[in-house]
């Protein structure tokens, strides 16, 4: 394929597509829904094109917003990706860099997850943005999105500020067909320009790197560049007035042209959502004789707007949470136009649940673990593993590395009582425990915490599309890393009862846990942490180095249903017809983990022979 | 030319492979497309949506009752998505039960051709012969050729033209 052509790009492949394009030289991401494309696409078009970035899978985004901070500090265009609960862990060196401001064209592309499909919050990070005191582009298309990655740059530049691209699941995750251009050659060397005061900024600086940074704010406020667009419409005057941005914008528009309603409203696109323009905001607060805004997932053009007669969610008439669905928006256009609703049978039950691959490794941690310690507390984390709450395996899921210190917390809860301590199982995924479980596990040993700590080890990142940790010693681009050791991490955090297991070794990994046990129990034990080692069976390579047993169920099967609620393999399904569980072939890979599952025996795993 | 889509499913089933085939179907025909698809948690086996809309649109979601089609990989995702499609006619679903639908048992027939992983591509040539598509079949096979890694590409094609044919 050319350089100059059209292609469908999913959004963030478009994101990427621009970054390349407008000479961007190194791009850093943790992985995240719906954030997680953007990196392996900036690899692939910096190959295509011959245009060398430095892109790296940092282990955490605040990690990744500093790397990209010190080589925009050097003159060159940076990007940090992440989902917007990324940027709560990359918030400190947001906020800072705003006052210090940048020098090479810096963009941060958070994404929100509006609804939310696959996050903890469903938060607007444009409000941090607006926390932050940094202009921030909402685009409503990934054509969109590829289109300001230039004009976020130039004003980045201009006004030596960090800059926020804010897509949503929808733009992230929606394909387009799209023009790809030449990449713009990136300009210059490195060149780092020590400025003390800016640099290290010292209390004694801030107060005027803030006044300086609110002047900035109040220049872009005037920039007509950046100011709400007009979308065509009649040529009348008009007395009702929609503002939309982001895609919530693209389903307005629609909806609007659907209802033969474009002629009656005007309706303004927000391009740059803060700082809102200030004329606009005069002009429209002074034209209109009903104004509605209609943005995800915070009022924050809303707000800025400081019109009490404003309607939106503020007003109640755009409900307070959850995706702005074009559904949802049908019927909010609906009661402002005073239009009779539209009668439609609403899509969306609530489907089948997501559960562990068959032969996942996890299952059979989570199997023995449960099994172990029917009455334990088991603190979990953020990854494939938190679907260990369909097998009763999981009891918490918080934020990133959050379960380690959460098994500390409950330890020091039932500790205080002094007798009767549950076995506390704590579980995190080997990308997780590098993002955020080292400095928890250190706080964990040195406070004196004693629970079992089992890091789900399956060498990637697999619920966001099986990136690279970094023990694997394989960097983004597929080059080799130098890899960096669990084992002797842990060790390192001061624990003394480091062991690993592959949990398909199911005899064993049992015996193990219960030793870990025994050890926290002991009046000169600590803390015990169980490396489960097996990798991802999404790896195809993975399945085919792995030996294949021939399982079956035999009609010994009293379709007691333990094995469907407590191990939740998807290849043992229940047949109505015949009133008993069956091994569904194609979709079981053999593993065998099963074999001690069935409480009759009935389900029969072939060992020493492959399928 | 404007038409509204959506393809249901359980994640693995390659709904997302299905999807790109249609977005690029329409480029090669030199359609506007704008597709959405489901990422993410519930790509474990959980009930996953595209939406694909062809034609001059701005918004990549399908309104409920706004699909001329239905592309149902599972029968298990018309309680959650049937009423986006209006009407019955525009419905398919890969099962071998009868119901208020056009069923067409695509894991059937892929697993006679020897490969389950094509069911997809089994049922996608099903309704390509069978309903009112925005693009012809070859525009459909040009697209799958057009993304098909190469050590996939004779067998997608060949569960495409199976599913066109309806039979081994």
């Amino acid at each position: 394929m050319g350089k100059n052509d059209e292609r469908i790009l999913m959004g963030n492949e478009a994101i990427a597509r621009g970054l390349v394009e407008n000479g961007c030289t190194l791009f850093a991401s943790y992985p995240g829904t719906p954030a997680s494309e953007i990196l392996p696409a900036v690899v692939q078009f910096s190959k295509e094109t011959g245009t060398p970035i430095h892109t790296e899978w940092s282990v955490n985004e605040k990690v990744a917003y500093e790397v990209a901070l010190a080589n925009s500090m050097s003159g060159q265009r940076s990007a940090v990706a992440m989902k917007q609960v990324g940027l709560n862990v990359a918030s400190d060196p947001l906020t800072r860099s705003a006052y210090l401001g940048v020098v090479g064209g810096f963009i941060a592309v958070v994404a929100d997850d509006p609804g939310p499909h696959s996050s903890q919050t469903e938060q607007d990070s444009r409000f941090f943005a607006q926390f932050a005191k940094i202009p921030v582009f909402d685009p409503s298309s990934p054509r969109e999105a590829k289109e300001m990655i230039g004009p976020a740059y130039a004003l980045s530049e201009k006004y030596e500020i960090p800059v926020m691209l804010r897509p949503t699941t929808r733009v992230c995750h929606s394909r387009q067909n799209i023009h790809c251009a030449d990449p713009r050659v990136s300009s210059g060397k490195a060149d780092f320009k020590k400025n003390p005061g800016r640099w290290i900024a010292t209390p004694q600086f801030l107060a005027e790197l803030h006044r300086l940074l609110n002047e900035k704010l109040e220049k872009i406020a005037r920039e007509e560049t950046l100011a709400p667009r007009r979308s065509p419409g009649g040529s009348q005057e008009k007395d009702l007035c929609v503002i939309s941005s982001g895609v919530a914008y693209a389903h307005t528009r629609e909806l609007l042209e659907d209802m033969g309603a474009l002629d009656d409203v005007v309706l303004y696109q927000v391009i740059v959502p803060h700082p809102l323009n200030r004329d606009f905001v005069e002009r429209v607060n002074r034209a209109y004789r009903k104004i509605l805004v209609i943005e995800e997932t915070y009022p924050v053009i809303e707000m800025q707007l400081s019109n009490s007669a404003v309607e939106g969610r503020r007003s109640g008439l755009v409900p307070g949470h959850g995706e702005l669905t074009p559904d949802v928006i049908e019927k909010v256009l609906e009661k402002f136009l005073e239009r009779p609703s539209r009668e439609e049978a609403t899509a969306g039950g609530k489907g089948v649940r997501p559960t562990l691959c068959a032969g996942c490794p996890h299952r059979a941690s989570f199997y023995a673990i449960k099994d172990t310690f029917p009455k334990g507390i088991f603190p979990s984390d953020i990854g494939c593993y938190t679907l260990g709450m369909n097998l009763g395996a999981i009891d918490t899921c918080h934020v990133m590395g959050a379960c380690i210190s959460q098994g500390a917390g409950f330890y020091h809860a039932y500790a205080r009582d002094g007798k009767d301590m549950p076995t506390i199982v704590v579980t995190i995924g080997d990308s997780t425990f590098f993002h955020a479980g080292i400095p928890a596990l250190i706080n964990a040993v040195f406070q004196g915490a004693k629970f079992i700590l089992v890091i789900l080890d399956n060498a990637t990142t697999a619920m966001t599309g099986n990136q690279p940790t970094p023990q694997v010693g394989i960097r983004a681009d597929g080059r080799k890393g130098t890899p960096v050791n669990i084992t002797d991490l842990v060790t390192a955090c001061g624990v003394r009862f480091v062991r690993s297991c592959d949990p398909y070794e199911t005899e064993a990994f049992s015996a193990l846990l219960k030793e870990a046990d025994e050890y926290t129990r002991k009046s000169d034990g600590g803390m015990a942490v169980i490396i489960a080692k097996h990798p991802c069976v999404l790896d195809r390579e993975v399945v085919k180095s792995q030996p294949a047993y021939k399982v079956h169920v035999s009609e010994d099967c009293t379709a007691c249903r333990h094995c469907l609620e407590n191990f939740e393999c998807p290849a043992l399904v229940y047949r109505g017809d015949l009133d008993r569980v069956v091994v569904d072939d194609i979709l079981c890979i053999g593993c065998g983990v099963c074999d001690a599952v069935c409480p009759v025996g009935a389900i029969v795993v072939e060992k020493g022979g492959h399928r | 030319m404007k038409q509204q889509i959506i393809l249901s499913g359980l994640g693995g089933q390659g709904v997302l492979f299905i999807t790109r085939v249609l977005a690029e179907a329409a480029v090669l025909r030199d359609l506007e497309v704008l597709t959405s698809e489901t990422h993410g948690m519930a790509m474990r086996g959980g009930t996953v949506i595209s939406h694909v809309k062809v034609g001059s649109f701005s918004s990549p979601l399908i309104r409920s009752g706004k699909a001329e089609i239905g592309i149902f990989l599972h029968p298990r995702g018309l309680e959650a998505h049937r009423g986006y499609v209006a009407g019955r006619e525009g419905i398919f679903v890969n099962t071998d039960k009868p119901g208020d639908y056009h069923g067409f048992d695509a894991t059937d027939l892929a697993a006679r051709l020897g490969s389950p992983v094509i069911t997809n591509l089994v049922f996608l040539g099903h309704v390509a012969r069978n309903a009112v598509l925005f693009c012809d079949e070859r525009a459909v096979r040009e697209a799958i050729e057009k993304i098909s890694p190469s050590r996939q590409l004779e067998l997608n094609v060949k569960g495409f033209e199976t599913g066109l044919k309806g039979n081994l």
